[in-house]
């Protein structure tokens, strides 16, 4: 899948890859170690919160979750 | 005026393998809506749940009609932001999504819950809530209309893309024999979603008539 920011997505693949391997093999188990992904995150977002930024994607200041908390039930 | 809709969806897999897919099912054949996708956030909180945002973008794909009603300006391209949770404890998925872009046509919000299928272990259920509304004057109702017909197709491709990426994760099903039913569902998909949007459209001709007469 590509990224938002067209040179990001060899980056974003590489993340990925760390991630979905930690998320299957330790995370959903139990194992508590902590995330071994954590540098190829911290280039994947440089270059993703400047494409962010350049093309004007509204998404400062966006809470968590925020509308949920309107909403019944949440 | 907000449009709400509730819906109990199953997955025939185990909830371990549905929170993976959830992370692996773009691009799937019934995405091909879905243009990117970017992880902006994510920790691990000291609980031990797993909060990310992702954030997608979106043909806006919506009917001619519609787009008397959208600025000229407006990008074809819509925002989405999907905020989620996952706790391995409980083995629940939580998910809120909404469009940052294009609220003020409609604005579409959605919460999921996944879980354990309480009559079948080994089963996933998804509980999902919808609430659609549209800020337009006069129009509200045919965009609501049509959101909600939109939304309904669009939650059929979601299940249809997880039992995709579910199959191909365990193996069993060669991938020609996918793509062909794939096929096969993305058109009666289409079908369904050219019914309802015919009605939303009707509306909307019947809204405008009204104005003239104002």
């Amino acid at each position: 899948m590509n990224s938002v920011g067209e040179g990001c997505t060899e980056l974003k693949r590489e993340y990925d890859q760390c991630f979905n391997r930690w998320f299957a093999e330790k995370f959903l188990k139990g194992d508590r170690s902590g995330d071994p992904c954590i540098e190829m995150f911290k280039s994947y977002q440089q270059c993703v919160q400047k494409a962010i930024k350049d093309k004007d994607i509204p998404i400062e200041g966006v809470e968590f979750m925020g509308p949920n908390k309107e909403k019944p039930g949440s | 005026m907000v449009k709400y809709f509730l819906g109990l969806s199953v997955l025939k897999s185990s909830w371990d393998q549905v929170f993976v897919a959830f992370w692996q099912r773009y691009p799937n054949p019934y995405s091909k809506h879905v243009l990117t996708e970017d992880i902006l956030f994510r920790e691990v909180t000291p609980d031990n749940r797993l909060i990310s945002r992702r954030l997608l973008t979106k043909t806006n794909h919506a009917p001619r009609w519609t787009e008397k009603y959208l600025p000229s300006n407006m990008a074809r391209s819509a925002y989405v932001i999907e905020d989620s949770i996952v706790d391995p404890q409980s083995r629940t998925l939580t998910t809120f999504t909404w469009n940052i872009s294009h609220a003020r046509f409609m604005a579409v919000e959605e919460r999921c819950v996944y879980g354990v299928n309480p009559d079948n272990n080994s089963w996933t259920e998804i509980k999902r809530e919808a609430w659609i509304s549209s800020n337009l004057f006069g129009l509200s109702r045919a965009v609501q209309e049509f959101g909600l017909a939109r939304f309904k197709s669009s939650v059929t491709k979601t299940m249809k893309g997880f039992e995709f990426i579910l199959a191909k994760m365990q193996g069993g099903i060669p991938s020609r024999t996918l793509v062909e039913t794939a096929k096969e569902a993305t058109d009666k998909v289409k079908e369904t979603a050219l019914a309802a949007t015919e009605k939303a459209k009707d509306l909307a001709s019947q809204a405008q008539k009204k104005q003239q007469y104002v």
